[in-house]
């Protein structure tokens, strides 16, 4: 139930990567504070991976137990880490997930709806999908620490790129068992609200 | 007598605004929603999008990553002459913007048979149409991906009404407001053409989003529309809560006697236009 974790209190703190305790304690509707590293990748990016882990049979660039930011920021202004940073929108990403997980990604963040192969997958892999507030890329900036670029440097934009993350705000948006904040969000709080008015 | 260059110049301020400004009335509308926002994930949500405008402001830093594809659309007034390849001045001044802001490049060289990007961020979309009145009126909007990829158009039937605009209306929020980044500004486009009407849609959303229309029909059914696309609890950034758009804005106009088209431009939170005037 989204209920039992309305936010209000004080954000939990997560250290990334993810620990496979931390994974299974979160629950979907957690507002979390993210603190290590993740690596940034979008569509292009995802292509190149699953290719790679085809090939390789194991995931490239050291990526096992980490978690992937579905993002692709703007040019850093001189002296800082990074431009802009938020989450683009996941579901694109759908097709691309459940082979990714079941070779030991733990998990990732972005914005919007997954698919159902998406849940089932974070629920059988015990990863947690994690929603950043689109729109909110020039604050997340300030919560990344430094960025290097490990690979796909021409994708510009796309490229593989890992940044250290300090108190990044996100949501549980499925947790590790499957449960989907996004797919009960808004029936609970039209619920809510009926039963409040009535 | 008006320039291709003056066009340019007049690209040229309204990306840099646009790109790291929050529209005053977005501001205004979203510190409004945070007062009446019920849910407390919304409401730490709006405060979070809020807190961005201040720091992309105070830092002249993007307010998204996603900086967009840039549509420039002139209002040429009746008696002037514009001189020049308005393209092509266009297209540098947003090249040489988005290089010199720091903005990201989101153009891809064809949507089909080469998806490189172009690593200019053009070609712009430039439209040119006439007005009334002296000099010209340019037009700037940052378009991201997520919320235009949450629109939609649909070729309704006469006989659909009223009742089928609001329907489309409301079904393409249901579906799609979530990947736009809410709260949205929903621009809502009615009549015209299959071309005209998704235009008229993306033109709703540079409207004011604390003005009542002076039409009292159109008034009235912006305010109806919203009321139903925030009861839909979809709410700030797709969490839940009472604030799904910021605003409703619809545009209408003549069509075939046997048409009704209605399209959906969906503008994410933080709607990136910007206007400038521009003196003959």
């Amino acid at each position: 139930m989204v209920t039992e974790n309305m936010v209000g209190s004080s954000p939990r703190r997560v250290s990334l990567p993810l620990s496979s305790q931390d994974a299974s304690s979160l629950r979907v509707g957690d507002e979390v504070l993210l603190t290590g590293p993740v690596f940034t990748a979008r569509d292009a990016t995802h292509a190149r991976l699953v290719a790679e882990l085809d090939t390789l049979g194991v995931l490239p660039y050291g990526l096992e137990g980490h978690v992937l930011f579905y993002a692709g920021p703007t040019p850093a202004a001189a002296g800082r880490p990074v431009g802009s940073v938020g989450p683009t929108t996941a579901k694109r990403m759908d097709s691309f997930t459940p082979a990714l997980l079941a070779a030991g990604v733990r998990g990732m963040i972005g914005k919007g709806v997954r698919s159902q192969a998406v849940r089932e997958a974070c629920a059988l892999q015990g990863a947690v999908y994690f929603a950043a507030v689109g729109g909110s890329a020039a604050l997340l900036a300030t919560r990344v620490v430094s960025s290097q670029t490990i690979a796909y440097a021409e994708l510009g934009t796309e490229a593989l790129v890992r940044m250290e993350l300090q108190d990044f705000p996100v949501f549980v948006a499925i947790d590790a068992m499957g449960n989907d904040l996004y797919a009960s969000a808004a029936d609970e709080w039209r619920s809510r609200s009926a039963e409040e008015s009535s | 007598m008006i320039t291709s260059a003056d066009i340019a110049r007049a690209v040229t301020a309204a990306v840099g605004e646009a790109a790291v400004t929050l529209r005053p009335d977005a501001y205004a509308a979203m510190r409004k929603a945070l007062s009446t926002e019920r849910s407390e994930r919304g409401r730490r949500v709006l405060e979070q999008l809020l807190a961005n405008a201040d720091i992309a402001m105070a830092d002249s830093v993007p307010l998204c990553q996603d900086t967009g594809t840039v549509w420039a659309w002139v209002e040429l007034g009746e008696n002037e002459s514009l001189t020049g390849d308005v393209q092509s001045a266009v297209d540098r001044a947003v090249e040489e913007s988005y290089a010199r802001h720091k903005l990201r490049m989101s153009v891809a060289r064809d949507a089909l048979f080469d998806r490189s990007n172009t690593g200019t961020n053009t070609p712009a979309f430039v439209e040119v149409t006439s007005r009334t009145g002296a000099g010209a009126t340019v037009h700037v909007m940052l378009k991201g991906g997520g919320s235009d990829n949450s629109s939609a158009l649909a070729m309704l039937e006469p006989g659909d009404g009223m009742a089928g605009v609001e329907r489309f209306v409301l079904e393409t929020v249901q579906a799609k407001a979530t990947g736009a980044c809410p709260p949205v500004v929903v621009g809502v486009g009615v009549g015209g053409s299959f071309d005209k009407v998704a235009g008229l849609a993306k033109k709703a959303l540079l409207g004011s989003l604390d003005e009542v229309s002076a039409d009292p029909e159109i008034a009235a059914l912006e305010q109806r529309l919203l009321a139903q696309v925030n009861a839909t609890g979809i709410g700030p950034a797709g969490l839940g809560g009472d604030t799904t758009a910021l605003a409703v804005k619809v545009k209408t106009a003549p069509c075939h006697i046997a048409a009704l088209p209605v399209a959906v431009n969906m503008g994410c939170s933080a709607v990136r236009t910007a206007t400038v005037e521009v003196t003959g």
